[in-house]
């Protein structure tokens, strides 16, 4: 089960980075590059920033890489959050 | 080789667009006020020239909102306006061939004031990555020739009130060179506790209380300036390629650019009037051709009686009517000078002499035609602005009509 959601996501990245016009966030975008979504690595940094301050974990500048899509953010994150590998697709 | 200004975008205390903008100056019309952006409450600064009604959500995108300062939003705004006003669209030209050079002096401050409150409160965990670009001075740069594709030698200058000249004068070698469009000119906004702070330590901010009396540039009663913010952007091209694309000569020519460097106050020669000169001599012009000039009016009754010495060294005593309609707005440091090319473009176009609202008793020492109580109908065909910018930066541009 998800600590950290992808609504969370949605949230923080609505809050801290903004939407582009053109982009339905609430719509399908789980596996959606987030560069099509129209954010840029320094979005991601923006992000990874956040989710540190809000869950008081830490996630090194190099973890965006690892943080293609929403879904693939989402899962590292609870991977960090829980402390072990968590499934993917749980 | 000529080069014109064929657009411009104003967002000012005097009003967001020329139309607004003008019709204040020509009223009279002071957009000088208490300070609303923090409670000055407490500052020895409480009165500024703030940009009202200006909001970023729904004029700009979403996404370079959160990424950027309050002085890069009014520039982006100013920007699509310019364009928008020349009737060109960047995207028309090869975009190595279209540059920007803005203007900056305070950078984002309020933006920078955010983040370096939660670093002392919370910790660097709480800075923001967006902070990487939205402080720095060339952020303005950046975000205007992102948004629009322009790849050219882009670049930003930092001369505080003179920095607009400045960056007029380098796009003047730029379009001389490979580009062919340039935005210029600049914004500023710095009302913010971190900011005013940073400026108070010039010792030259208005302490007066009443906005009608805080900014009196030349008069006797002189205590410093006010501080404000916004500024202007300004589109400007190659005169024949702007003729050719039917755009004439816009609204007026650069004719000469001149700067220089002053250290009076260490014992060195004064440069303002040998700066003007320079200019004059790049324009091919005399001081008798000269039709009005748009003066620094720094309102420090030693750097106003510098400047009209030497306003009267070149012009003679009374030789050229001056004016300074920035009493309605405030220096707007990296924003003032390209406003001041604006009002002059503006009034060159209508052959009016906006006048100089506040002052009313010129100080001993100030012998020159300062145009005072109501605008001054004539046919105006050259302008010379002037800057100074704290530190020793002076610059000068004619316009010719």
């Amino acid at each position: 089960m998800e600590v950290f959601t992808l609504d969370d996501l949605r949230q923080i990245m609505r809050d801290c980075a903004g939407v582009d016009e053109s982009v339905d966030l609430d719509g399908d975008i789980a596996d959606v590059e987030f560069t099509e979504l129209g954010y840029d690595s320094l979005a991601l940094l923006e992000l990874a920033s956040q989710v540190q301050r809000r869950l008081s974990v830490v996630i090194p500048d190099e973890a965006v890489q690892e943080m293609p899509t929403p879904a693939l953010a989402v899962h590292y994150i609870n991977t960090v959050l829980l402390g072990h590998n968590v499934p993917t697709g749980a | 080789m000529n080069v014109v200004i064929s657009g411009l975008g104003i967002v000012a205390p005097t009003g967001i667009g020329i139309e607004e903008h003008w019709q204040s100056v020509l009223g009279g019309k002071s957009g000088l006020g208490r300070i609303t952006r923090f409670d000055p409450s407490g500052y020895p600064v409480t009165v500024g020239g703030e940009v009202s009604g200006f909001e970023a959500k729904g004029r700009l995108p979403n996404r370079i909102i959160p990424q950027t300062d309050r002085w890069t939003h009014l520039a982006l705004a100013a920007t699509e306006a310019a364009f928008a006003d020349a009737g060109v669209d960047p995207a028309d030209y090869p975009e190595y061939e279209t540059a920007v050079v803005t203007s900056s002096s305070s950078g984002g401050t309020e933006f920078g004031q955010g983040e370096m409150q939660r670093l002392y409160e919370s910790g660097p965990s709480w800075v923001g990555a967006y902070q990487s670009i939205a402080w720095f001075y060339a952020a303005t740069t950046g975000q205007i020739s992102i948004r629009h594709g322009m790849r050219g030698p882009c670049g930003v200058i930092c001369g505080e009130q003179a920095g607009g000249l400045d960056a007029i004068g380098q796009t003047r070698r730029l379009l001389r060179g490979s580009s062919k469009l340039v935005v210029t000119g600049g914004t500023d906004g710095s009302l913010c506790p971190y900011g005013v702070v940073a400026q108070l330590a010039n010792g030259f901010l208005s302490t007066v209380d009443d906005p009608a009396t805080a900014y009196l540039p030349f008069d006797t009663e002189a205590a410093g300036y006010v501080p404000g913010e916004g500024g202007a952007i300004l589109v400007a091209e190659r005169a024949d390629l702007a003729r050719s694309r039917g755009a004439g000569d816009g609204y007026g020519t650069v004719a000469g650019y001149a700067a220089g460097f002053d250290q009076s106050a260490r014992g060195r020669p004064p440069v303002l009037a040998s700066t003007i000169r320079r200019a004059l001599a790049d324009a091919r012009l005399a001081p008798s051709d000269v039709d009005v000039v748009f003066a620094d009016a720094a309102a420090d009754p030693e750097l106003d009686r510098i400047e009209a010495a030497a306003i009267t060294e070149v012009f003679g005593p009374h030789g050229v009517p001056v004016t300074a309609p920035k009493t309605l707005t405030g220096r707007l440091y990296g924003g003032g000078a390209a406003l001041d090319v604006a009002t002059a473009l503006l009034a060159m176009g209508e052959g009016v002499i906006p006048h100089t609202c506040g002052p009313t008793e010129l100080a001993p020492g100030c012998d020159i035609d300062l145009v005072l109580g109501e605008p001054r109908v004539r046919e105006l065909r050259t302008a010379l602005v002037v800057a100074r910018g704290y530190g020793g930066f002076t610059a000068a541009v004619v316009l010719t009509r």
